[in-house]
């Protein structure tokens, strides 16, 4: 598991390294809610431009993190993530719940 | 799909990192067979949602060092690939129901029970056999 986190203003910004499986996935949670208690940002940014893997423990990340972002009133937005994981949100019918941006660079 | 081009068994205990040596096998496999990136992200996806099964769920409770997984991969004359992935584990109580989206056994692990329609998803034909002593998955899938 690698996550490299920048806190730009208000948005917490999670850059996912890697592969996001049943293995790394728990380290990769703990971290990110880590940080998303520090800082209680506006909105947490999990970064997937980098995720080389994903099944469906990644996604099962992902929905958690998603129902502790709305405990927390942050909203969580899934930047670029590739188009197998892409299908994957689709197949589950989560890829309309959840706020995705393809934007390249820093901006979200 | 009678006649076999290539054919690769491997065993191996039930450890998560291991999850990772299974799909790291499989992409091996397939670079011999000239495969899709797109089909490729399927089949590793499929051969890690089996084997974390098998892990998570099959040898629940128990020391995954001791537990063994069966991964065997086969790919045919007319591009058919068989993927059978094995435990002796627990075994799957209603197979019907854990087929259903969101079924899942393990809230506190926040799965998201889509582990078994993925691998119907990505594939052509899923057949699932268990029993209280292991579980056996075949998935095929036609490459293009
Ligand atoms: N090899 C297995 N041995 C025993 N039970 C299994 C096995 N594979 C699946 N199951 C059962 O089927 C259920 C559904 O499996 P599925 O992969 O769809 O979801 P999950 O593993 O619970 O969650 P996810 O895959 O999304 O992380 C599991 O919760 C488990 O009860
Ligand atoms: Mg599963």
């Amino acid at each position: 598991m690698k996550a490299t986190t920048a806190n730009c203003g208000e948005d917490l910004v999670v850059r996912v390294l890697g592969d996001v499986d049943h293995h790394t996935s728990v380290g990769l949670r703990e971290e990110i809610d880590r940080q998303l208690a520090a800082s209680a940002p506006r909105r947490l940014v999990l970064d997937l431009s980098g995720t080389e893997f994903m099944d469906s423990s990644g996604l099962g990340l992902i929905l958690g993190r998603y129902r502790k972002a709305q405990e927390a009133g942050c909203e969580l937005v899934l930047l670029r993530p590739t188009s197998a994981i892409l299908r994957i949100l689709h197949l589950a019918g989560v890829d309309g719940m959840l706020t995705i941006r393809q934007e390249k660079g820093g901006q979200v | 799909m009678k006649e076999i081009s290539n054919t690769v068994r491997v065993r191996f205990p039930a450890l998560s990192e291991n999850e990772s040596v299974a799909r790291v096998i499989t992409t091996g496999f397939l670079m011999h067979q000239g495969v899709t990136p797109a089909a490729l992200a399927d089949i590793k996806t499929v051969v890690s949602e089996a084997v974390t099964n098998a892990i998570v769920h099959g040898y629940r409770g128990r020391d995954g060092a001791r537990c063994p997984v069966f991964l065997e991969l086969t790919m045919y004359a007319d591009r058919t690939l068989v993927v059978k992935v094995r435990d002796k584990g627990r075994g799957i109580e209603d197979i019907e129901k854990a087929m259903q989206p969101f079924f899942t056994t393990d809230r506190e692990g926040e799965r998201s029970g889509m582990g078994l329609p993925i691998m119907d998803a990505f594939t052509d034909q899923m057949k699932i056999t268990s029993s209280p002593a292991g579980t056996r998955v075949v998935m095929k899938k036609r490459l293009p």
